[in-house]
């Protein structure tokens, strides 16, 4: 029997700690490729901020979008999105649903809380950022392991997937935005001076791919040299791939038929698949990717809140 | 650097380690040989050890204060306490026979006073009780035990026998840090556990614990219902609370996770409304029900005290169970226990004076400078004056307070605690303790093995709670051999 107010914390919970991984990659990933980039490239930190959706709260709060102001607003500011917050947001979380998850579950979120807490300042500094944030993603991926190696497929257990498939396909539709944002002169359509940027061009979908983990993945499913339309096809219509859109979307399809009432839920998975599926990315990537993707996000917020709706407030 | 049995002096107190300087009591002799083959440096990593681990297990207690709760880190000794099996067993024996006729005596209350009739205690004394619930009048809980879970504090005196200080029969805690401190200890010392000592395991509390839950459900089900229900993270306990749900497997329930239906109770789950049996509140009666107490509690679930008196769900401990945890009932429990039981009780109270009779309140205000006095229905520590350490003020003070409301204050001698060594951080020092085990009663008893030991970690200090300094140990329960 599970509890709505502790389903909520689980599902949290997940979702939190998956944040704080994606933001550790996207900060490891914008770290190298930022050095490899021509100056002229409209991709800087600014991008960072606007893939984690913080955008008008940077901006109140930063004059510029420098490397220094973006890593610690991403790390340690207190702003509800940084890693720290991130995780005390994990932390608190799991501190009040102890009484159902693994007892070493917490016990590693709370070592990973305390590290990098006492670490953060590594993280800011360029010379020790990469090893810091390999130890945060190390960490994550440890806690995800353990959960999975040790709870029952209970409830309680389909909610921590629920909060980390959909956090999983919500981050991989942000990290294709980068993409689609005009950010290198050869992706805004005309491609006449395509021979001079096209390293880049291949640099950044690289990096996006590596972002996730992706890059060796892409590189057995594909063989062609790296190109837009192969790369968005791959991180948002891949089944196989386990951080690609359509894969979470059918986790989640998967894990809500272990759980009551879950009719409107799938329903609503069920229609953000369909659209995921059948959208036509060639097509798309000459008109432009980002109408697209911010349909697809608001989607992905409906299955959230219907998820809500349907088990964290019951007879309220 | 290592130990010195023969410089380690606890003056006048009664030390539970050693006899006289260099000679450690019998059941204590090899805790004290491993000690001294230790280094003081290898002491201290032991203790860093211990600490790396209770923050790591994130065993913690909120301490509330004006600049906002601050959650702290348990503190904790890691030399660990020794009794003797046999002096436990006789301790155990009068812990039982404590709670049962504190039990009676609650029942008896609520239902058909004897004990005024026999004049035993005075009517009055009972009904302007602070904790005394006149909506309980009537209620006749399942095997007529309204306290299941008792949390009786002990302290030795110099003639080092065990004294009870005072009964909690409302919502006693500490018990996670009594199986926190075991987990850490064997942690720290493995070796002792293994090569030195037989040592009574104190794990399976939680597992007693359900059982007396389970035992008083109202409905007869294999597994019934079961919840711990909380006042949430912010409270000093919620640790405890969300450890002990945990180590049952059963739901840690706040206020609003449950509802009340046609007198029964419900939580409110992912597959709907479910219901609940037993309900192991960690909330103040007056926090229970916004409808039967305080109208203003937001903690409290609303219809709640109604499906009780209706007999649809068990509440541990009963509401008004706290009627004999008030400390002038306290000094009535000697006679308590003759009355219900026709027996002599086992373990001695520490001799108190009432301020409510003419006679020994004349006494204390004559003696307030020797004497600790205490008020009926404060715990925590709070409220209370500690006659040799006060102010001419504080004295002056409570002199006051007595003469306007001497049925709220009772005084005892200042019991000179006795002392156990505590690793500081140049030498081992002797520091004073209390000992706190926990009794459980349903259709049967049963008492913890040990308890959870309290340590003032000032020198020369008697305060033991941890919301004022305290620290803690291991306590063992040793076999003969």
């Amino acid at each position: 029997m599970l509890l709505s107010r502790v389903a909520e914390r689980v599902y949290w919970q997940a979702r939190y700690l998956e944040r704080v991984e994606n933001t550790a990659r996207l900060l490891n990933v914008f770290s190298g490729l930022l050095l490899d980039l021509p100056s002229g490239t409209k991709l800087g930190w600014h991008t960072l901020v606007q893939i984690t959706g913080t955008e008008a709260l940077f901006d109140s709060s930063h004059k510029q979008a420098s490397e220094r102001s973006v890593v610690r607003f991403l790390l340690s500011e207190k702003n509800g999105y940084s890693i720290l917050d991130l995780l005390a947001l994990t932390r608190e979380n799991a501190r009040t649903t102890r009484e159902i998850m693994p007892t070493e579950a917490f016990e590693q979120i709370n070592n990973l809380y305390f590290f990098a807490r006492e670490n953060v300042n590594q993280g800011v500094s360029r010379g020790s950022r990469y090893e810091f944030l390999e130890t945060v993603i190390a960490s994550c991926q440890q806690i995800s392991g353990l959960m999975a190696g040790t709870m029952s497929r209970d409830a309680a257990y389909s909610f921590v997937r629920l909060g980390r498939s959909l956090e999983r396909a919500d981050m991989t539709t942000r990290i294709v935005d980068v993409g689609s944002g005009n950010l290198l002169p050869s992706l805004s359509g005309k491609a006449t001076e395509s021979e001079a940027i096209e390293p880049y061009e291949n640099i950044l979908w690289m990096n996006i791919l590596r972002s996730q983990s992706a890059y060796q993945m892409y590189r057995q499913h594909v063989r062609y040299r790296i190109n837009a339309e192969d790369v968005v096809k791959f991180l948002l219509q891949s089944e196989e791939f386990p951080r690609a859109t359509a894969h979470n979307l059918t986790t989640l399809t998967k894990v809500l038929d272990r759980l009551p009432n879950n009719n409107k839920v799938a329903r609503q998975v069920n229609k953000t698949k369909r659209m995921v599926r059948q959208g036509n990315i060639e097509e798309m990537l000459s008109q432009g990717l980002l109408q697209f993707i911010d349909e697809l996000q608001i989607e992905i917020a409906a299955i959230h809140h219907m998820i809500a709706a349907t088990w964290f407030l019951p007879n309220k | 650097m290592r130990v010195n049995w023969k410089t380690y002096n606890p003056g006048e107190f009664f030390d539970e380690l050693i006899s006289s300087p260099g000679y450690a009591r019998k059941p204590a002799r090899r805790l004290a040989s491993y000690l001294r083959s230790l280094t003081h440096e290898e002491l201290l990593e032991k203790k860093t050890a211990a600490e790396l681990a209770i923050k790591t297990m994130g065993i913690s207690f909120t301490v509330y204060s004006d600049a906002g709760n601050i959650d702290r880190e348990w503190p904790f000794d890691i030399i660990p306490r020794v009794i003797a099996q046999k002096e436990w067993d006789q301790t155990n024996r009068g812990l039982k026979q404590r709670l049962r006729a504190l039990n009676c005596f609650i029942h008896d209350i609520y239902n058909d006073q004897k004990v005024f009739k026999d004049k035993l205690i005075p009517r009055e004394l009972i009904l302007n009780s602070g904790n005394f619930r006149k909506q309980c009048v009537g209620v006749k809980p399942k095997f007529d035990v309204w306290a299941h879970i008792c949390g009786t504090d002990l302290i030795k005196d110099t003639d080092g026998k065990f004294y009870v200080l005072e009964d909690n029969l409302r919502v006693p805690s500490g018990v996670s840090y009594m199986l926190e401190n075991r987990r850490v200890t064997k942690r720290v010392f493995p070796e002792l556990f293994e090569n030195y000592y037989d040592i009574q395991p104190v794990t399976e509390y939680p597992a007693q614990l359900l059982e007396t839950l389970s035992a008083i459900s109202p409905r007869k089900l294999d597994s019934p219902e079961v919840v711990v229900l909380t006042p949430g993270i912010f409270n000093s306990a919620y640790f405890e609370h969300s450890y002990l749900a945990q180590r049952m497997g059963a739901e840690l329930v706040e206020g609003g996770d449950l509802v009340v239906e046609k007198d029964k109770v419900f939580m409110r789950t992912i597959d709907g409304l479910s219901q609940v049996d037993v309900i192991y509140r960690r909330i103040d009666d007056l926090f229970l029900d916004p409808e039967a107490f305080n109208k203003d509690s937001v903690l409290g679930v609303s219809g709640l005290f109604k499906s009780w008196l209706k007999g649809n769900v068990a509440l541990a401990n009963a509401p008004g169970a706290g009627v004999a945890d008030d400390k002038i009932i306290y000094t009535y429990v000697p006679e308590i226990i003759k009355y219900y039981l026709d027996e002599d009780p086992i373990l001695p109270n520490v001799p108190s004076f009432l301020c409510v009779d003419r006679k020994q309140r004349q006494h204390v205000l004559q003696n307030l400078d020797k004497l600790v006095i205490k008020p009926a229905n404060e715990s925590g520590g709070y409220g209370m004056l500690i006659g040799p350490q006060a102010s001419k003020k504080e004295l002056a003070e409570f002199a006051r307070r007595i003469k306007a409301d001497p049925r709220n204050y009772m005084a005892q001698p200042l019991i000179a605690l006795s002392t156990v060594p505590v690793l500081g951080e140049r030498v081992v020092e002797p520091r004073h303790v209390d000992l706190r085990p926990f009794v459980l009663q349903a259709d049967k008893s049963y008492v913890t093995a040990g308890g959870l030991t309290r340590v003032a970690m000032v020198k020369g200090s008697y305060v033991v709670n941890s919301s004022q300094g305290g620290g803690s140990k291991d306590t063992w329960i040793i076999g003969d051999n």
